[in-house]
């Protein structure tokens, strides 16, 4: 247990064995291969960020070069996924989902549903998200809330290598279309990993840290910057519970209503843009579920409602960070309902 | 070790990870006489928490530590001394401590897990210690060698001490085989001979107390000893719904409970132990693994296989620990044992009693280990 890797090789890791184990298991998508038919195979880049790299030369043609043009690719490996192969394509950046919205949301999501339970499509369409790359507003985006809103779809939005890992696999061996979204900044981030096979059940949120006071429920990289504020906030007295969801589709309703019901108090830390989003969402589920248990209005701490600046002040001041939950943290934990406050003056 | 009479109280290394601990509370008021043995300090480290007991009898004259400061491994908790030393000599003894850095160097370098093939399985093991005849620590179902974290170490004070993960458990291989009691004694009989070693004392915890009984009763030259912690082989109840649960748990609510069996105490059962099995049980092919020996080990709701009359005829020198509120495999079963087994009954512990009351287990298995070497030579 005590072997330590990046989130970026966890995910290599779990591709490989996978790979090794199932010979339905293919890769697809612009450069996985990288450098196929060159020269220098083994040392084939593998993806824009070297994810894959190295599994090209171990499995040859089951890592595929596709040209720049995701609706062809993705299709092509949901069709592949019908037809009994389990591909894993990779779409760069979320944020080119636009041009394949049908292949995934008209197809791949509707397969089972419209042929009577008859048809399973095992595919994974792995993606990059998320800002604090200096990539801009077409490379930076945080998507996983439109693909949760779709039926048929199950979501990944994994915050550490443990979790990628065992949900990369729980992903692959899974019979439905599954979006598996890794932030950029994390593939960096380095943690314990089992050298062995594993799975994590989708629908179970991860209690990071417990506390009594206020909950943080998020995901992804604000994990992070969540139990950053957590430290800070505890030096103050005041003990949050950090929920990482590690799933968006399926959502494990319960740990979040169980953790508010405790505490009575929460804040929903959401990189996406604030509309239509993972917080609204949860803020609606707390509010419909837990309201009798509130002690004070949920706040949700997000990116504003515009595109992901380029500029770089611009673009940290966009993203929430430690600083803005721990504001929001103690705006909560301090506030009193104005009706006490009402009958302790009369 | 410092002045003779001045002793110092250091944060201890549970397990392979450590690094810190934190000081939760202290159980004994500066000032107050302690026992050799008696509990001083409760720490909390991420994995669990323990307390830290006195190496020697005397006073504690100083808490150095506080309630919620974290401490680094072999930093200083606090000072116990005779009352006849003077404030100003403790005062000069906790300015001159030097935390012994070298030693932990040198401790982890030995601390690394080995692995090695044994009949097409790869089994794990840790090795600690030097001095022969070695001693071999086999933990429970669903358990692992880190089930000896609080023993290990000071066991190997004295001897070679190896803490093995049983096929199918840690970072084992997860083949079992059949899963039968006989194929893990097997496993257990050709790990000692890769190793090279030929007869050892056996420590055996609950599973791994009926492993110990079956070599010792097949393999008399092998075995010097048998420890027997909450063991099973000795009676036929034992709690069979827990084994099924721990099996089939896949979530944390699931697991939860169960594992608090285990305790006397269930606020033992961190959130970290449950994650530690949750993740452990997730690796493929452990749910398989521990069904397969589960079916071996309980037949009708019963401990399919027992010693029962035939203890009395193994070669061996035998003790019996167990924690009296057992909630796994009663403590009824340490009743009624031949006059010539030593009985230990542990109050305010149940199953984990090892961890429970570590300090006590230890010092009965090192007087044990130490008599029976004796005998035997």
């Amino acid at each position: 247990m005590a072997r330590v890797l990046t989130f970026q090789h966890a995910i290599n890791e779990a591709l490989d064995q996978e790979m090794a184990r199932d010979p339905s298991v293919i890769l697809i998508g612009e450069d996985v291969a990288g450098g196929q038919g060159a020269d220098g195979e083994m040392d084939a880049w593998g993806g824009v960020l070297g994810v894959t790299k190295g599994l090209y030369g171990k499995y040859g043609g089951r890592v595929m070069d596709t040209p720049i043009s995701e609706s062809a690719f993705v299709g092509a490996a949901i069709g592949a996924a019908t037809a009994g192969l389990r591909p894993v394509v990779e779409l760069m950046f979320n944020d080119f989902m636009g041009v394949c919205f049908d292949q995934i949301f008209n197809q791949a999501a509707k397969f089972r549903y419209m042929f009577g339970g008859k048809a399973e499509t095992p595919v994974v369409i792995r993606t990059m998200m998320g800002a604090g790359f200096r990539g801009a507003a077409q490379h930076s985006q945080s998507l996983y809330s439109m693909f949760t809103h779709i039926p048929g779809l199950k979501c990944v939005v994994p915050s550490n290598p443990y979790d990628a890992k065992g949900l990369l696999i729980e992903a692959i061996r899974d019979n439905d279309p599954v979006v598996f979204f890794e932030h950029k900044r994390l593939y960096q981030v380095e943690g314990d990993v089992p050298e062995e096979t594993y799975t994590i059940p989708f629908g179970e949120a991860e209690v990071v840290r417990e506390g009594n006071d206020v909950s943080i429920v998020t995901l992804a990289e604000m994990v992070h910057e969540s139990v950053k504020a957590a430290e800070v906030l505890k030096a103050e007295g005041i003990e949050c519970e950090v929920i990482d969801l590690r799933t968006t589709s399926p959502m494990d309703e319960d740990t979040i209503l169980e953790s508010v019901e405790n505490t009575g108090r929460v804040v929903v830390v959401d990189e996406a843009n604030p509309r239509c989003s993972m917080a609204t969402d949860i803020s609606a589920l707390i509010a419909e579920k837990a309201f009798a248990f509130l002690k004070a209005p949920i706040k949700m701490v997000t990116a504003p409602h515009t595109p992901v600046p380029f500029n770089p002040n611009l673009e940290d001041l966009y993203k929430p960070d430690a600083g803005n939950i721990t504001v929001a943290v103690r705006e909560v934990a301090e506030y009193q309902t104005s009706w006490v406050t009402t009958t302790s003056k009369n | 070790m410092g002045d003779n009479h001045i002793q110092k109280l250091t944060m201890p290394k549970w397990g392979l990870a450590m690094t810190h601990g934190k000081v939760i509370d202290w159980v004994v008021a500066e000032g107050d006489p302690v026992a050799a043995g008696a509990e001083i300090v409760e720490v909390e480290t991420e994995k669990i928490t323990g307390a830290v007991e006195a190496p020697i009898g005397g006073i504690l004259r100083r808490l150095v530590a506080r309630p919620g400061d974290s401490i680094p491994v072999g930093g200083l908790l606090g000072v116990l001394a005779e009352p006849d030393v003077n404030d100003a000599e403790i005062e000069q003894f906790i300015e001159a401590f030097q935390p012994e850095e070298m030693e932990e160097t040198g401790e982890d370098q030995g601390e690394v897990p080995e692995f090695v093939e044994v009949g097409g399985r790869r089994l794990c093991y840790l090795k600690r210690g030097a001095g022969d005849p070695p001693v071999v620590l086999l933990h429970g179902f669903t358990g692992n060698l880190n089930n000896w974290l609080f023993n290990h170490a000071e066991l190997a004070k004295y001897r070679t001490v190896y803490a093995l993960d049983l096929p199918g458990h840690g970072q084992s291989s997860k083949d079992v085989g059949d899963g039968s009691l006989g194929t893990l004694v097997e496993s257990v009989r050709d790990w000692m001979d890769v190793i090279g070693v030929s007869r050892a004392h056996f420590v055996g915890h609950s599973m791994g107390g009926a492993i110990t009984l079956a070599l010792a009763e097949q393999y008399p030259e092998r075995v010097l000893s048998c420890a027997l912690i909450c063991s099973g082989g000795l009676g036929p109840e034992i709690d069979h719904e827990y084994l099924d649960c721990v099996v089939e748990a896949d979530r944390r609510k699931q697991l939860k409970p169960q594992l608090e069996k285990l305790f006397a105490d269930p606020a033992q059962v961190t959130r970290q132990l449950v994650d530690d099995v949750l993740k452990f049980k997730r690796l493929d092919g452990v749910a398989d693994a521990l069904r397969t020996i589960a079916g071996q080990l309980v037949v009708d709701g019963q401990q399919a296989w027992m010693i029962g009359d035939r203890l009395q005829s193994l070669a061996a020198q035998i003790m019996v620990i167990w924690g009296a509120e057992d909630r796994i495999v009663p403590a009824t079963h340490a009743k009624n044992l031949p006059t010539a087994v030593r009985v230990e009954v542990l109050e305010g512990c149940g199953h984990m009693v090892q961890m429970e009351e570590a300090g006590k287990v230890t010092r009965l298995l090192q007087e044990f280990i130490a008599s029976a070497a004796e005998v035997r030579r």
